[in-house]
Formats: C-alpha cells, structure tokens, sequence
C-alpha cells in the first residue's frame, strides 16, 4: 500500500514553499512513502478514550505587566537582513504583475 | 579526580577553574592552550564552524584582571567552552549548520550565552551540528561533517556533535548541546563524554533557534558528571522571556555530583530498551554496569514500559510537524539567504527559491513529513494518534516512577558507525535515536555518561539515566556513583584511552 504519492508530494513541496526539482520530487515521493508506513503504527495504539498530550508541561497563560523595554537596534537588525531600504526592510513585489 | 598531566587541555574544568582561582595558571594561558589545540587538531576533527580566538583571549584577560583586583571568581570563571552553533550570540555567525543562515549575525545573546558570560566562561566559539538539528551524525551540516576523534571514520554523533568531539578532541573542557530527541546523549555516548538534558523548562529556550518547540531543550556536555553539573547550575534555572521555563528552584546537581552514593536507590531496567537491537559489546557493558550500581548498594528491578515501542513513530509526527511550523520563518525576507530577487519574481517565488536553495534534504524531508502529518484529512491519523502516543509514554514513566527512583538502558543501539553509512536512509538514521527520544517526549531529564569500550569494536558505550521531571539531581548521584567506581577500575577516565591525534 503507498501511503503518498508524487503528486502530493509536489502539492506539500508547494505548501511548504519548497521549489523541488523534479529529481527531489522522485526522491522524497520514495522515502516519505516508507518513512510515513513505518510511523502509521502509532494508531494502533491511539485509541478514542486517550487524551491528546501536546506538551511535557500543563501551560498556563502568563501575563507580566505592561512595561516599555528596550527592543533589539535597528541598525543592527537592518544589517543582517539581505535587503533593506529606508530603515524597513525591502521586499520582493507582493502581487502579480497580470493582477 | 584530576586528570593527571601538566597540559592544561587535559584538565576537567573544576581543576581548572580552582587553578584560575589560585593563580596557578591564568585564565589567558588556559585560553591560549585550547585555541592551539584547535589549530593542532580541528583541520581533521571539524568540530568547529567558528572560533574567535581574539574574543576568547579577550574574556580571558577579564577574567585575569577581576582575579588581579580581588574579585571572587565563580566556580567556572575562565573556563573555556564550545557552544552548539543553534544558540544566538551577539555580533557572532550562527549557521545552525544550514546555508540559510550563512553569515547571519544575530543582534540579541540567548540567555544561555547570557549567563556563561555572566559567570566569566569563556566561549571558544561556535561547534558544528547537523542542519537545524535534525540528524544523528552531524553529516546532515552544509559545512560538512565532524569527525569522532577515538576513529576519524566515524561519525560522532548528532546532531550535537561539534560539540562532543570538541569535548573527546581536548579542545575544550565544556560544551553546550541541546537535545530534541537524544542530541546531547547520543553524541555523548558514541564519543566517550557526558551529556545531560535537563528537565524540559529547566534551561531557558530563549535564543535556542527552535526545531520543536515542545522537545527542545539545551544542556550542559563535559567529560566528567561534576564538570557537566557544574555548567548545569550555571546554565538552568527561570527566565520570564521562554514562556515554558520553570519558575522553580534548580535541584542541587553540584551537591548530588559530591555525593556520588546509590545506597538505598532502586533504579529501573526498561525492559523495552533492552536486548535485541542492541550490539553486543554495548549490551555487555550495559549489564557490567548494573552489576557495579549493585555492588554500590543500589537494588535494580525490571519495569515495563509499553508504549515505548511507539515512541519512535510518535516523535517522527510530532518533530516534523512542530519544525515545518518553526521553520516557516526562513523566508529570506528578515535575515538569511535570499535567492531570486531579482526584480521578475514575487515574493512567494522568492520563499520557495530560497528555501529550495538554503535547505539540506535531511530539512526538506522533515519540513514535507510535517506539512503532511498536519494536513486536513491526515492530522487525526498522524499528528492527534501521535498526541495521543505521548500521553501513554509518560504514563509509562509516571507508573515506572512509583516504583523506582531513575529508570536507565543503553543511550544509543550501536557504538558510532561510519561516516556515510547511513546518510540516505532516513529510517536507519532515526533508529539511533530510539532509547532517548521517550524522554523528550515525556519532558524528564536524563544523562549519558561513558561506561566502557565495546570489545568488538574498542569504541566508547554510553550508559543513560533517566530521572522525573525536577529530579535531574539524581541523574547525578547515580552518573558519578558509577563513574567512580569506573575510575577506580581503571585508575583513569575513559576519554583518556581516547587517540592522541
């Protein structure tokens, strides 16, 4: 039984944001394929009357009070980015150019 | 116990800190010995993707000046240490082992490097790991692997080993790991070091680039338990930035390292983590080890912990699925690479040609596996039934821990294999990982600590301890009950059997 296939995996490479060549497509379609038959064993043990565990601790909502601290510089943060302009950071067009 | 000899890299970081202290060596010559043991050796170890020696000699020659004008030094004031290159220092490269953040600089220190500088470490520079932390071998970093110093074929370790080769390679006495799925143990083992994770929320995650939120987890790695709890009380306790960090006393591991004494303890075979699977000389030297925590006074029982079979599989769901969501942020827009903008693509074209270029295929797979297991129509089966694996395993635990007071197995199946041998088999790789990762799952601390040298094979055993939440202080009276008794047996550490280079 195939548990993905390449059509899906090229649909989650897009979800993903992953432009995967086709040679990467045959690739991952194989190894998910495997890797995900092997996990499937965990519903044979996860039945309807267990609760779902999220994380080791029980989390709580912590509030601290509203107080203005510093925030990281400027200047600092605008020289790691790959571009910026007028103290933002630059970005590639956000829309298509047939809209 | 002093490592014998006069080379000041040979030295456990509590020799060396009390020979700071007293003026025996200074803080600059102790500094100065490691970096040209970098020199002398990393070209064929690789354990470092960075070294700033000028910073080091830098924080060194502080450390002496507060000594020279009476200042009390803490218990690790100029020590030198290699720290995990997935942990944020100002102004320094963090890669991350990833081409993505190649030549990122980070402007903020994560609260780990925060607190080595307040207690006057000194921080070599930044160790290799595989590509955002996912894999066991390092061989998954862009910058290509280290290698394990007892055989440079082999790997040692991941995805913390940069920093448990640099610990086995004498190039620092200390190093900071973190642990998602057995990352500090597992390169512990194979290397012949120690390696402790703390309970999940004992160190803060603030400025650890995160992989899965819900496992993640830095730790101290040296070569000796009292080393390792020494940089364990520096390094825990609450920060109000990580929302997950425990707002509650650190157990006294430093004192429990002292105390060394299982008399009275019951401490648990996992049954599941035991037996088949498992290579013979590490079995053999597992068992041997049983023997002496019970010649210490130590009673030892067998419990079942059923749901651990599983444990694998829940953490191959749950990993994924927590990383293709924290690795969304590579998008080439903030920091990091960016490919393609070049004026005719959009900026989703961009995202996807940056991620396609900045990511290793150890990343993708993970990312893709994660993106499926959340999908519609597959989250209940995959990602919920995970969920639900994890709250079976830590009622394994919680059972496990009425009846005995630290649970321990073999930290990894097989001693460390070759580089190369199973880079392109994603199941065999994620089978190195199967006795640490119930630990992660659950959130409980554990430690791996070297117990001998498999016969077959003359490289290093791990032992692991694991603990409950909060009691990571007995992972500590047990580890250095055994490791003393090991030491007496032999008249040395194991690392000192390790090659010269």
């Amino acid at each position: 039984m195939t548990a993905i296939t390449r059509a899906e995996v090229a649909h989650l490479a897009t979800l993903a944001r992953l432009d995967l060549t086709e040679t990467e497509l045959d690739h991952y379609a194989q190894q998910l394929d495997v890797i995900l038959q092997s996990v499937a064993r965990v519903s044979e043990i996860a039945t309807a009357d267990i609760p779902a565990t999220s994380h080791p601790l029980p989390l709580e909502n912590v509030f601290r009070d509203d107080i203005a601290r510093p925030c990281l510089d400027r200047a600092e943060v605008l020289a790691a980015a790959p571009a910026h302009e007028d103290d933002r950071f630059r970005v590639p067009r956000i829309l298509d150019e047939e809209v | 116990m002093p490592i014998t000899g006069s080379d000041l890299t040979r030295q456990t970081a509590a020799v060396l800190a009390e020979a700071i202290r007293t003026g025996e060596a200074s803080a600059v010559e102790v500094t100065q010995a490691h970096l040209d043991r970098i020199s002398s050796v990393d070209d064929r170890v690789h354990a470092f993707l960075y070294v700033d020696a000028e910073a080091a000699i830098d924080s060194a020659r502080s450390v002496d000046a507060k000594r020279s004008a009476g200042e009390v030094l803490g218990p690790l004031a100029g020590v030198p240490l290699a720290l995990k290159d997935v942990l944020t220092m100002r102004g320094v490269p963090t890669t991350c082992g990833s081409r993505m953040l190649e030549n990122w600089r980070p402007p903020y220190d994560s609260s780990v490097v925060e607190r080595l500088r307040a207690a006057d470490i000194v921080i070599l520079g930044k160790t290799n790991m595989d590509e955002f932390a996912m894999g066991s071998s390092t061989e998954h970093s862009a910058y290509g692997p280290s290698h394990n110093p007892w055989d440079l074929d082999r790997i040692p370790g991941g995805s913390g080993g940069g920093s448990a080769a640099a610990l086995a390679a004498f190039e620092a006495p200390l190093a900071i790991g973190t642990d998602t799925g057995g990352s500090i143990r597992q390169p512990a083992a194979v290397t012949g070091t120690v390696g402790v994770k703390p309970t999940y929320g004992g160190v803060p995650r603030y400025g650890l680039v995160a992989l899965a939120s819900s496992l993640d987890q830095a730790g101290p790695c040296a070569r000796t338990v009292m080393d390792t709890a020494l940089l364990h009380s520096i390094i825990a306790g609450y920060d109000p930035r990580d929302s997950t960090s425990i707002n509650a006393p650190v157990p006294n591991v430093v004192a429990a390292a002292a105390k060394a004494d299982v008399r009275g303890m019951r401490i648990g075979i996992v049954a599941e983590l035991n037996g088949e699977g498992y290579q013979a000389g590490v079995a053999q030297r597992f068992r041997e080890s049983l023997a002496i925590l019970e010649h210490l006074g130590a009673e030892i029982v067998e419990v079942g912990c059923p749901s651990f079979e599983y444990a694998l599989g829940a953490y191959y769901l749950i990993l994924p699925s927590e990383a293709s969501s924290n690795l969304a942020r590579f998008d080439g827009m903030r920091y990091g690479l960016r490919v393609g903008d070049d004026g005719s693509h959009s900026v989703e074209q961009v995202m996807s040609l940056t991620r396609e270029a900045g990511f290793g295929a150890e990343v993708k797979r993970r990312i893709m596996l994660g993106t499926y297991a959340l999908s519609s129509g597959y989250y209940d089966a995959y990602y919920g039934s995970a969920q639900k694996v994890r709250t079976l395993i830590m009622r394994d635990f919680a059972s496990a821990f009425e009846s005995v007071d630290v649970l321990v197995s073999p930290t990894a199946p097989t001693t460390a294999f070759k580089i190369g041998e199973k880079v392109d088999d994603p199941l065999a790789m994620y089978l190195n990982d199967i006795a640490t990762i119930p630990v992660n799952l659950a959130g409980n601390a554990a430690m791996s600590l070297p117990v001998g040298l498999a016969p077959e094979d003359g490289l290093p055993v791990g032992f692991q301890i694991m603990a409950p939440p909060m009691a990571d202080d007995r992972l500590y009276l047990v580890g250095a009950a055994l490791e003393s008794a090991l030491y007496d047996q032999w008249g040395h550490l194991l690392i000192e059997e390790a090659p010269a280079l």
